[in-house]
Protein backbone atom coordinates (compact mmCIF):
# COMPACT_ATOMS: atom_id res chain seq x y z
CA UNK A 1 0.00 0.00 0.00
CA UNK A 2 1.10 3.50 -0.49
CA UNK A 3 1.99 5.62 1.53
CA UNK A 4 1.33 9.27 2.26
CA UNK A 5 3.74 11.12 -0.55
CA UNK A 6 2.32 13.01 -2.76
CA UNK A 7 4.66 13.22 -6.08
CA UNK A 8 5.24 16.45 -7.15
CA UNK A 9 3.01 17.87 -9.59
CA UNK A 10 0.01 15.25 -9.41
CA UNK A 11 -3.30 14.84 -8.25
CA UNK A 12 -3.61 12.93 -4.50
CA UNK A 13 -5.89 9.99 -4.31
CA UNK A 14 -8.05 11.88 -2.01
CA UNK A 15 -8.08 13.89 1.43
CA UNK A 16 -6.44 12.50 4.84
CA UNK A 17 -9.00 11.06 6.83
CA UNK A 18 -10.09 12.38 10.23
CA UNK A 19 -8.83 10.64 13.44
CA UNK A 20 -10.08 11.35 17.48
CA UNK A 21 -8.40 14.32 18.70
CA UNK A 22 -8.55 12.29 21.57
CA UNK A 23 -8.52 12.94 25.37
CA UNK A 24 -4.92 14.43 25.43
CA UNK A 25 -5.09 17.63 23.56
CA UNK A 26 -5.51 20.29 25.57
CA UNK A 27 -1.56 20.72 26.17
CA UNK A 28 -1.30 21.94 22.32
CA UNK A 29 -4.57 22.98 21.96
CA UNK A 30 -6.35 24.49 24.59
CA UNK A 31 -3.73 24.86 27.34
CA UNK A 32 -5.33 28.20 29.55
CA UNK A 33 -1.81 28.35 31.13
CA UNK A 34 -1.91 25.21 32.60
CA UNK A 35 0.70 23.67 29.86
CA UNK A 36 4.11 25.92 28.55
CA UNK A 37 2.42 26.44 24.89
CA UNK A 38 0.95 29.67 24.54
CA UNK A 39 -3.11 29.67 23.34
CA UNK A 40 -3.43 29.86 19.85
CA UNK A 41 -7.55 31.09 20.98
CA UNK A 42 -9.35 30.76 23.74
CA UNK A 43 -12.94 31.29 24.21
CA UNK A 44 -12.67 35.14 24.82
CA UNK A 45 -12.71 36.81 21.64
CA UNK A 46 -13.86 39.73 22.67
CA UNK A 47 -11.58 42.96 21.93
CA UNK A 48 -11.07 46.39 22.10
CA UNK A 49 -11.79 46.96 18.61
CA UNK A 50 -14.41 43.96 18.13
CA UNK A 51 -17.84 45.43 17.24
CA UNK A 52 -20.86 44.56 18.47
CA UNK A 53 -23.21 43.52 21.59
CA UNK A 54 -21.04 41.12 23.89
CA UNK A 55 -22.28 38.19 24.88
CA UNK A 56 -21.94 34.99 26.82
CA UNK A 57 -23.13 31.97 25.37
CA UNK A 58 -22.99 28.76 27.60
CA UNK A 59 -24.04 25.03 27.85
CA UNK A 60 -23.24 21.97 28.28
CA UNK A 61 -21.92 19.09 25.81
CA UNK A 62 -24.09 15.57 26.99
CA UNK A 63 -23.59 12.34 25.55
CA UNK A 64 -26.38 9.52 24.22
CA UNK A 65 -26.61 7.90 28.60
CA UNK A 66 -27.00 11.51 29.41
CA UNK A 67 -23.55 11.66 30.88
CA UNK A 68 -21.82 15.06 30.53
CA UNK A 69 -18.50 15.11 28.25
CA UNK A 70 -15.70 16.43 30.05
CA UNK A 71 -13.32 16.05 27.77
CA UNK A 72 -14.84 18.15 24.46
CA UNK A 73 -13.05 20.37 22.75
CA UNK A 74 -15.78 23.06 21.15
CA UNK A 75 -14.53 25.66 18.24
CA UNK A 76 -16.35 28.79 16.79
CA UNK A 77 -15.85 31.03 13.83
CA UNK A 78 -18.35 33.91 13.18
CA UNK A 79 -18.50 37.34 11.79
CA UNK A 80 -18.96 40.23 13.94
CA UNK A 81 -21.27 42.68 14.83
CA UNK A 82 -21.80 43.92 11.67
CA UNK A 83 -21.52 40.80 9.82
CA UNK A 84 -17.99 41.00 8.22
CA UNK A 85 -15.89 37.93 8.88
CA UNK A 86 -12.20 37.94 9.23
CA UNK A 87 -10.40 36.96 6.10
CA UNK A 88 -13.24 37.53 3.94
CA UNK A 89 -13.49 41.67 4.39
CA UNK A 90 -10.47 43.52 4.23
CA UNK A 91 -11.74 46.13 6.54
CA UNK A 92 -10.95 43.37 9.16
CA UNK A 93 -7.66 42.08 8.08
CA UNK A 94 -5.58 44.00 10.80
CA UNK A 95 -8.23 43.77 13.40
CA UNK A 96 -7.43 42.00 16.80
CA UNK A 97 -11.20 40.16 16.64
CA UNK A 98 -10.16 36.83 15.02
CA UNK A 99 -13.68 35.73 15.10
CA UNK A 100 -12.51 32.11 16.30
CA UNK A 101 -12.54 30.77 19.53
CA UNK A 102 -11.89 27.19 21.05
CA UNK A 103 -13.33 25.90 24.81
CA UNK A 104 -12.48 23.09 26.17
CA UNK A 105 -15.28 21.57 28.45
CA UNK A 106 -14.81 21.34 32.45
CA UNK A 107 -15.29 18.41 34.67
CA UNK A 108 -18.81 19.26 34.77
CA UNK A 109 -19.23 19.18 30.90
CA UNK A 110 -19.54 23.14 30.75
CA UNK A 111 -18.58 25.46 27.70
CA UNK A 112 -18.71 29.32 27.48
CA UNK A 113 -17.54 31.77 24.85
CA UNK A 114 -17.57 35.80 25.82
CA UNK A 115 -17.88 37.23 22.37
CA UNK A 116 -19.64 39.58 20.35
CA UNK A 117 -23.19 38.81 18.50
CA UNK A 118 -22.66 37.92 14.96
CA UNK A 119 -24.30 40.34 12.12
CA UNK A 120 -25.96 38.58 9.14
CA UNK A 121 -23.58 37.35 6.30
CA UNK A 122 -25.34 36.38 2.98
CA UNK A 123 -26.47 32.63 2.04
CA UNK A 124 -26.84 31.04 -0.88
CA UNK A 125 -28.01 33.01 -3.46
CA UNK A 126 -27.63 36.35 -1.70
CA UNK A 127 -30.69 35.43 1.01
CA UNK A 128 -29.49 37.05 4.11
CA UNK A 129 -28.67 34.58 6.92
CA UNK A 130 -29.48 34.70 10.58
CA UNK A 131 -26.99 35.76 12.95
CA UNK A 132 -24.99 32.41 13.80
CA UNK A 133 -22.02 30.56 14.85
CA UNK A 134 -20.21 27.59 13.12
CA UNK A 135 -19.07 25.13 15.60
CA UNK A 136 -16.66 22.68 15.49
CA UNK A 137 -17.03 19.73 18.39
CA UNK A 138 -13.39 17.47 18.45
CA UNK A 139 -13.01 14.83 21.80
CA UNK A 140 -12.33 11.55 22.77
CA UNK A 141 -14.93 9.07 20.28
CA UNK A 142 -15.18 11.13 17.97
CA UNK A 143 -13.76 10.42 14.98
CA UNK A 144 -14.68 13.16 12.71
CA UNK A 145 -15.36 16.85 13.45
CA UNK A 146 -18.64 17.62 14.43
CA UNK A 147 -20.27 20.49 12.61
CA UNK A 148 -23.15 22.40 13.92
CA UNK A 149 -24.27 26.02 14.65
CA UNK A 150 -25.62 28.32 16.99
CA UNK A 151 -28.56 30.75 16.17
CA UNK A 152 -29.81 32.81 18.80
CA UNK A 153 -33.42 33.19 20.24
CA UNK A 154 -35.44 36.05 19.07
CA UNK A 155 -33.58 37.07 15.81
CA UNK A 156 -36.56 38.27 13.08
CA UNK A 157 -33.80 36.37 10.39
CA UNK A 158 -34.60 32.82 12.07
CA UNK A 159 -37.39 32.37 10.11
CA UNK A 160 -36.45 32.83 6.85
CA UNK A 161 -32.76 31.64 7.37
CA UNK A 162 -31.93 29.41 4.10
CA UNK A 163 -29.99 27.22 6.62
CA UNK A 164 -32.59 26.51 9.07
CA UNK A 165 -35.43 26.52 6.70
CA UNK A 166 -33.05 22.60 5.73
CA UNK A 167 -33.55 21.50 9.37
CA UNK A 168 -36.93 19.80 10.24
CA UNK A 169 -39.08 22.24 12.12
CA UNK A 170 -39.09 20.03 15.32
CA UNK A 171 -35.48 19.92 15.42
CA UNK A 172 -34.55 23.80 14.81
CA UNK A 173 -34.53 24.61 18.68
CA UNK A 174 -31.57 22.30 18.72
CA UNK A 175 -29.26 24.73 17.45
CA UNK A 176 -31.18 28.03 18.71
CA UNK A 177 -29.45 29.59 21.95
CA UNK A 178 -32.10 30.76 24.29
CA UNK A 179 -31.73 34.36 26.08
CA UNK A 180 -30.68 33.37 29.81
CA UNK A 181 -30.14 37.06 30.65
CA UNK A 182 -29.23 40.47 29.66
CA UNK A 183 -26.11 39.70 27.76
CA UNK A 184 -26.35 35.44 28.22
CA UNK A 185 -27.19 32.84 25.58
CA UNK A 186 -27.59 28.83 26.52
CA UNK A 187 -27.39 26.13 25.06
CA UNK A 188 -26.55 22.57 25.33
CA UNK A 189 -24.73 20.22 23.02
CA UNK A 190 -26.55 16.47 22.65
CA UNK A 191 -24.20 14.37 20.71
CA UNK A 192 -27.06 11.46 20.79
CA UNK A 193 -30.24 10.43 21.73
CA UNK A 194 -33.69 12.61 22.92
CA UNK A 195 -33.38 15.94 21.91
CA UNK A 196 -30.26 15.32 19.94
CA UNK A 197 -28.49 18.18 18.16
CA UNK A 198 -28.90 18.72 14.62
CA UNK A 199 -24.91 18.43 12.54
CA UNK A 200 -24.55 19.48 9.52
CA UNK A 201 -22.61 17.76 6.80
CA UNK A 202 -20.93 20.63 4.20
CA UNK B 1 -27.45 23.15 -3.33
CA UNK B 2 -23.86 24.96 -3.94
CA UNK B 3 -21.20 23.15 -3.05
CA UNK B 4 -17.77 25.16 -3.75
CA UNK B 5 -16.00 21.91 -1.95
CA UNK B 6 -17.10 18.61 -3.54
CA UNK B 7 -18.05 16.63 -1.12
CA UNK B 8 -17.08 13.27 -2.74
CA UNK B 9 -13.88 13.64 -0.96
CA UNK B 10 -15.55 13.12 2.10
CA UNK B 11 -16.21 9.36 1.89
CA UNK B 12 -12.33 9.13 2.79
CA UNK B 13 -13.56 9.97 6.71
CA UNK B 14 -14.35 7.76 8.98
CA UNK B 15 -17.69 6.88 10.37
CA UNK B 16 -18.96 8.65 13.23
CA UNK B 17 -20.10 5.36 14.90
CA UNK B 18 -17.21 2.77 14.92
CA UNK B 19 -18.60 0.21 17.71
CA UNK B 20 -14.69 -1.64 17.92
CA UNK B 21 -13.91 2.18 19.30
CA UNK B 22 -15.92 2.38 22.35
CA UNK B 23 -15.91 5.79 22.64
CA UNK B 24 -18.21 6.79 19.30
CA UNK B 25 -20.99 4.43 20.91
CA UNK B 26 -22.51 7.02 23.18
CA UNK B 27 -20.81 10.09 21.05
CA UNK B 28 -21.79 10.11 17.75
CA UNK B 29 -25.10 11.16 16.08
CA UNK B 30 -28.01 9.21 15.41
CA UNK B 31 -29.77 11.39 13.09
CA UNK B 32 -28.70 11.63 9.62
CA UNK B 33 -26.04 14.37 9.51
CA UNK B 34 -28.60 17.56 7.79
CA UNK B 35 -26.48 18.55 4.01
CA UNK B 36 -26.38 22.32 3.67
CA UNK B 37 -24.80 24.80 1.01
CA UNK B 38 -21.22 26.00 1.59
CA UNK B 39 -21.98 29.68 2.48
CA UNK B 40 -19.43 32.69 3.10
CA UNK B 41 -19.58 31.08 6.90
CA UNK B 42 -18.03 28.10 6.09
CA UNK B 43 -16.08 29.42 2.89
CA UNK B 44 -13.80 31.72 5.13
CA UNK B 45 -11.58 30.57 8.45
CA UNK B 46 -9.37 31.56 10.89
CA UNK B 47 -6.30 32.74 9.55
CA UNK B 48 -3.01 31.76 11.89
CA UNK B 49 0.58 32.54 10.64
CA UNK B 50 4.46 32.86 11.41
CA UNK B 51 2.82 35.39 14.19
CA UNK B 52 1.48 33.12 16.38
CA UNK B 53 4.65 31.10 16.57
CA UNK B 54 7.39 31.15 18.87
CA UNK B 55 10.93 30.05 19.21
CA UNK B 56 11.56 26.04 19.58
CA UNK B 57 7.74 26.09 18.51
CA UNK B 58 9.21 24.01 15.78
CA UNK B 59 11.64 21.77 17.68
CA UNK B 60 10.23 19.91 20.64
CA UNK B 61 13.80 18.51 21.23
CA UNK B 62 14.56 22.09 22.40
CA UNK B 63 11.59 23.67 24.40
CA UNK B 64 13.49 22.34 28.06
CA UNK B 65 16.60 22.92 29.12
CA UNK B 66 18.34 19.49 28.91
CA UNK B 67 17.71 17.12 25.29
CA UNK B 68 14.87 14.71 25.76
CA UNK B 69 15.55 10.92 25.64
CA UNK B 70 14.44 8.89 22.70
CA UNK B 71 15.07 8.40 19.21
CA UNK B 72 15.22 11.89 17.22
CA UNK B 73 13.47 12.06 13.94
CA UNK B 74 12.55 14.81 11.44
CA UNK B 75 9.23 15.21 9.98
CA UNK B 76 8.54 16.99 6.95
CA UNK B 77 6.09 16.79 4.35
CA UNK B 78 4.00 19.21 2.16
CA UNK B 79 0.50 20.12 2.62
CA UNK B 80 -1.65 19.97 -0.88
CA UNK B 81 -5.23 20.11 -1.45
CA UNK B 82 -7.10 17.85 -3.59
CA UNK B 83 -6.10 18.79 -6.60
CA UNK B 84 -2.36 19.02 -5.29
CA UNK B 85 -1.91 22.50 -5.16
CA UNK B 86 0.31 23.82 -2.78
CA UNK B 87 -1.32 24.91 0.75
CA UNK B 88 0.37 28.02 1.38
CA UNK B 89 1.07 29.64 5.04
CA UNK B 90 -1.75 27.77 7.46
CA UNK B 91 -0.71 26.57 10.89
CA UNK B 92 0.14 22.44 12.15
CA UNK B 93 -0.20 22.07 15.10
CA UNK B 94 0.96 19.16 16.75
CA UNK B 95 0.87 16.60 19.87
CA UNK B 96 2.20 13.26 21.16
CA UNK B 97 3.31 10.96 23.53
CA UNK B 98 6.81 10.87 24.59
CA UNK B 99 9.24 8.04 23.79
CA UNK B 100 7.89 5.94 27.12
CA UNK B 101 3.83 6.38 25.66
CA UNK B 102 3.62 9.12 28.20
CA UNK B 103 1.32 11.83 27.51
CA UNK B 104 1.97 14.96 30.24
CA UNK B 105 -1.68 15.36 30.09
CA UNK B 106 -2.50 15.36 33.93
CA UNK B 107 -5.25 12.27 32.93
CA UNK B 108 -2.89 10.03 31.12
CA UNK B 109 -1.90 7.56 34.02
CA UNK B 110 -0.15 5.28 32.59
CA UNK B 111 2.59 4.08 34.58
CA UNK B 112 5.55 5.28 32.25
CA UNK B 113 7.88 7.81 33.06
CA UNK B 114 7.21 11.65 32.32
CA UNK B 115 10.34 13.02 30.55
CA UNK B 116 10.95 16.68 32.37
CA UNK B 117 12.72 17.85 29.13
CA UNK B 118 9.75 16.73 26.74
CA UNK B 119 6.65 18.19 26.37
CA UNK B 120 5.27 16.97 23.35
CA UNK B 121 3.10 20.00 21.87
CA UNK B 122 4.63 21.62 18.49
CA UNK B 123 3.78 24.30 15.52
CA UNK B 124 4.66 25.14 12.29
CA UNK B 125 3.45 26.91 9.16
CA UNK B 126 3.63 25.71 5.68
CA UNK B 127 5.99 28.02 3.26
CA UNK B 128 4.87 28.84 -0.16
CA UNK B 129 5.00 25.73 -1.21
CA UNK B 130 3.10 24.18 1.41
CA UNK B 131 6.36 22.51 3.03
CA UNK B 132 6.84 22.22 6.82
CA UNK B 133 9.65 20.35 8.75
CA UNK B 134 9.48 19.76 12.66
CA UNK B 135 11.68 18.06 15.08
CA UNK B 136 10.96 15.80 18.27
CA UNK B 137 11.94 12.42 19.41
CA UNK B 138 9.26 9.26 18.12
CA UNK B 139 6.66 8.98 19.81
CA UNK B 140 6.03 5.67 22.18
CA UNK B 141 3.10 3.12 22.02
CA UNK B 142 1.11 3.31 24.81
CA UNK B 143 -2.00 1.03 26.29
CA UNK B 144 -5.76 2.05 26.53
CA UNK B 145 -8.96 0.76 27.90
CA UNK B 146 -10.84 0.53 24.79
CA UNK B 147 -10.81 -3.51 25.17
CA UNK B 148 -8.69 -5.95 26.97
CA UNK B 149 -5.04 -5.33 25.97
CA UNK B 150 -5.14 -2.61 23.79
CA UNK B 151 -2.52 -0.50 22.31
CA UNK B 152 -2.39 2.21 20.51
CA UNK B 153 0.40 2.31 17.68
CA UNK B 154 2.82 4.95 17.72
CA UNK B 155 1.44 8.32 15.98
CA UNK B 156 2.09 11.83 15.94
CA UNK B 157 -1.16 14.10 16.31
CA UNK B 158 -1.70 16.45 13.76
CA UNK B 159 -4.08 19.46 13.42
CA UNK B 160 -4.33 21.81 10.32
CA UNK B 161 -6.32 24.70 9.60
CA UNK B 162 -6.29 25.21 5.90
CA UNK B 163 -8.12 28.51 4.06
CA UNK B 164 -11.53 27.77 5.57
CA UNK B 165 -13.26 26.55 7.94
CA UNK B 166 -14.46 23.44 5.66
CA UNK B 167 -10.62 22.63 5.45
CA UNK B 168 -10.19 22.26 9.23
CA UNK B 169 -8.29 18.57 9.47
CA UNK B 170 -7.29 16.62 12.82
CA UNK B 171 -5.95 13.45 12.30
CA UNK B 172 -2.69 11.16 12.86
CA UNK B 173 0.38 10.12 11.61
CA UNK B 174 1.64 6.64 11.89
CA UNK B 175 4.97 4.96 11.34
CA UNK B 176 5.53 2.63 9.23
CA UNK B 177 5.76 -1.43 10.19
CA UNK B 178 4.14 -1.16 13.05
CA UNK B 179 2.45 -4.23 14.44
CA UNK B 180 -0.35 -2.32 16.45
CA UNK B 181 -1.89 -1.07 13.20
CA UNK B 182 -3.91 -4.00 12.65
CA UNK B 183 -5.08 -4.34 15.98
CA UNK B 184 -5.95 -0.19 16.11
CA UNK B 185 -9.75 1.03 15.97
CA UNK B 186 -8.72 4.28 14.68
CA UNK B 187 -6.53 3.40 12.32
CA UNK B 188 -8.80 0.68 11.31
CA UNK B 189 -11.75 3.05 11.48
CA UNK B 190 -11.06 4.91 7.70
CA UNK B 191 -13.34 2.03 5.33
CA UNK B 192 -11.21 2.78 2.11
CA UNK B 193 -7.78 1.06 3.06
CA UNK B 194 -6.90 3.28 0.12
CA UNK B 195 -6.95 6.37 2.23
CA UNK B 196 -6.09 4.59 5.79
CA UNK B 197 -2.70 4.60 4.17
CA UNK B 198 -2.53 8.36 3.28
CA UNK B 199 -2.07 8.25 7.43
CA UNK B 200 0.98 6.31 6.84
CA UNK B 201 4.35 8.27 7.02
CA UNK B 202 7.25 7.22 5.18
CA UNK B 203 10.93 6.82 5.99
CA UNK B 204 13.01 9.39 3.75
CA UNK B 205 16.92 9.37 3.45
CA UNK B 206 16.18 12.80 2.05
CA UNK B 207 14.74 14.06 5.18
CA UNK B 208 17.30 12.43 7.22
CA UNK B 209 20.36 14.61 8.20
CA UNK B 210 23.52 12.65 8.87
CA UNK B 211 25.08 12.00 12.49
CA UNK B 212 21.76 13.51 13.57
CA UNK B 213 18.48 12.22 13.01
CA UNK B 214 16.06 10.15 11.33
CA UNK B 215 13.56 11.65 8.73
CA UNK B 216 9.74 10.41 8.03
CA UNK B 217 8.08 12.32 5.25
CA UNK B 218 4.38 13.21 5.72
CA UNK B 219 2.23 14.64 3.35
CA UNK B 220 -1.27 16.33 4.05
CA UNK B 221 -3.96 16.36 2.02
CA UNK B 222 -6.69 18.95 2.99
CA UNK B 223 -10.19 19.49 0.41
CA UNK B 224 -9.74 21.61 -2.07
CA UNK B 225 -12.32 23.75 -3.83
CA UNK B 226 -13.53 24.61 -7.48
CA UNK B 227 -11.16 21.60 -8.09
CA UNK B 228 -10.18 21.58 -11.67
CA UNK B 229 -9.24 17.93 -13.24
CA UNK B 230 -5.51 17.70 -13.68
CA UNK B 231 -4.18 16.61 -17.32
CA UNK B 232 -3.26 13.17 -16.50
CA UNK B 233 0.34 13.01 -17.75
CA UNK B 234 0.09 9.80 -19.36
CA UNK B 235 -3.28 10.03 -21.23
CA UNK B 236 -2.81 13.91 -22.11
Amino acid sequence: MADAVVKAGTKPDGITPSQTAGPYFAYALTPAGRYAIADLATNDLVTDDAVGERITIAGRVIDGDGELVTDAMLEIWQADGEGRLPGADPALSNARFKGFGRCECDAEGRFSFRTVKPGRVPGPNGAMQAPHLDVGVFARGILRRLFTRIYFEGEAGNESDPILKLVPAERRSTVIARRAGADLYKLDIRLQGENETVFFEA
Amino acid sequence: MTAAYPTESLKAHPPYLYPDYRSTVKRSPSRALVVIPHTLSELTGPVYGHESLREHDSDLTRQHAGEPLGERIIVSGRVVDEDGRPVPRTLLEVWQANAAGRYIHVVDQHPAPLDPNFSGAGRVVTDADGRYRFTTIKPGAYPWKNHPNAWRPAHIHFSLFGPTFLTRLVTQMYFPGDPLLALDPMWNSIPDEKARWRMMSSFDIETTEPEWALGYRFDIVLRGRDATPMEDPHHG
